[in-house]
């Protein structure tokens, strides 16, 4: 069990700030993600894009902004539970939380902060008939031990940088790699591009394009993949093993729609006259993924919202202390890996 | 400053005509959620940097409309529901040309 002051869902921006603030309050933060990385939308949707709306940075990379957020609260030791959805939560009768994530791994924290933006990101299916029978039978959408397509003839579709890495990586693996894709261009990286041209030439992956799966066939297992060509209409059968479609991904709000908060407009309505607490007293909602009247789905503004939400998660876990916030000019940042920041003190010295 | 008409077909099929202004640098995906034509979070969730495909349309008037950027075509490529006039509404731009467009919702995605 996973114990911590302020448990966040979603580790991107807004997630990543709210442990600095927290920090700031002597409070630890332990964040979970689908995701396997931290980022957030940032991180994987568009790293290379700038953002010109960040209070003191006239242009920063969406990417660039992650890693200076991760330095920024490094001396607060968050935890991280990655690549894992919180699925479950649970009121204790103390008023505190478990939150378990698909995986099984449960969290123990007084404050539950979500942070999910969009919602998690899950991976875009093909609108194939059969698909679901075949999942875990040859079918799959992620690629997670590379292993277990040794010597099985893979069949992979997409046509941005997924499909292409995991065309070349397999390419050594499988005992046959197919790569199918609607387009004859391919949205990745230019090294990407021209190494899959160069599997293609020396027959190590078979390309085929302009074209889309439109069926499966198979008994149980998956055994054959029906191919259309898109120009020509032209169908054949492929044998494989494996299909993976590689579409990307795409949030989803997920299991916490179900946790009884109030949901409007796909988004969880929060209290913004004081603390952007929900309906269920302990759970905060911030960022993106909360609604209010005049809301902004803005970076800075989930900025704002996290440090509200930190004073009064300070509150709830210590009700008897008084607090009173101190400017880091004036008090510094003391890390709980014992680094300390602080203002130079200024040289007092007589001129003669 | 001038408004123009635009006439969308919502994911339920029922025909809306609305007022666009040219002279806020909206695109057409804005236009959608200023109507609240479709649901918050159903359309425009990458946020117009035609990086998912919520705001695929189907335009069936015959105006003359912007080439498409590499990245929209290589969304679309992606993308369910596609047909060939579809487009993504983030990336069409108001414009006084564009008075009587007409475009349909493509269906939001499973």
């Amino acid at each position: 069990m996973i114990k911590t002051d302020i448990l966040i869902i979603g580790a991107g921006p807004t997630g990543l700030f709210a442990v600095f603030e927290a920090g700031l309050l002597q409070l630890k933060c332990h964040l979970i993600d689908a995701l396997p990385q931290a980022g957030g939308q940032c991180a994987e949707i568009y790293p290379k894009k700038p953002i010109y709306d960040i209070p003191g940075f006239p242009e920063v990379l969406a990417g660039d902004l992650v890693d200076n957020l991760m330095e920024q609260i490094k001396p607060f030791q968050p935890g991280f539970t990655l690549g894992e959805r919180a699925e479950t939560i649970e009121k204790l009768d103390d008023g505190t939380f478990i939150v378990t994530t698909n995986k099984g791994t449960k969290h123990h924290a007084p404050v539950i902060a979500i942070a999910g933006g969009l919602g998690s990101f899950e991976p875009r299916k093909p609108l194939l008939e059969n698909l679901e029978k075949y999942e875990d039978n040859g079918v799959a959408y992620m690629i997670k031990e590379p292993e277990i397509y040794r010597n099985k003839k893979v069949l992979i579709a997409g046509g941005g940088d997924s499909a292409l890495d995991w065309s070349i990586f397999l390419a050594d693996v499988a005992k046959e790699v197919t790569l199918v894709h609607r387009r004859n261009e391919f949205r990745g990286a230019l090294d990407s591009v021209e190494k899959v041209q160069q599997l293609k030439n020396e027959g190590k992956i078979n390309l085929i394009t302009p074209a889309e799966v439109v069926a499966l066939k198979g008994e149980s297992q998956l055994e054959k993949l029906t191919v259309k060509n898109t120009s020509t209409s032209e169908e054949t059968d492929v044998e494989v093993d494996n299909f993976i479609p590689l579409f990307g991904l795409s949030p989803k709000l997920g299991p916490i729609a179900d946790w009884g908060l109030e949901i409007e407009k796909n988004a969880i309505k929060v209290d913004n006259t004081y603390d952007y607490q929900t309906n269920i007293p302990g759970i905060y909602a911030i960022g993106d993924v909360n609604t209010y009247p005049g809301k902004l789905k803005l970076i800075l503004c989930g900025f704002h919202e996290a440090t509200l939400m930190c004073q009064s998660a300070y509150q709830k876990i210590f009700p008897d202390k008084k607090y009173v916030m101190k400017y880091t000019t004036v008090g510094g940042v003391t890390g709980f890996d014992g680094s300390k920041k602080e203002a130079p003190k200024a040289v007092v010295k007589a001129i003669d | 400053m001038s408004d123009i008409k635009i006439k969308i077909t919502d994911r339920e099929g029922v025909s809306h005509e609305v007022d666009a202004p040219t002279d806020m640098n909206m695109n057409l995906m804005e236009v959608v959620r200023s109507y609240e034509l479709a649901p918050e979070g159903t359309i425009g969730i990458c946020g117009g940097m035609a990086m998912c495909a919520s705001c695929q349309c189907y335009v069936q008037s015959d105006h003359q409309l912007p080439e498409k950027s590499d990245d929209e075509e290589a969304m679309l490529a992606e993308a369910f529901f596609v047909k060939d006039n579809s487009r993504l509404g983030c990336q069409i731009h108001m414009t006084e040309d564009l008075d009587g467009l007409e475009v349909e919702l493509a269906p939001e995605e499973p």
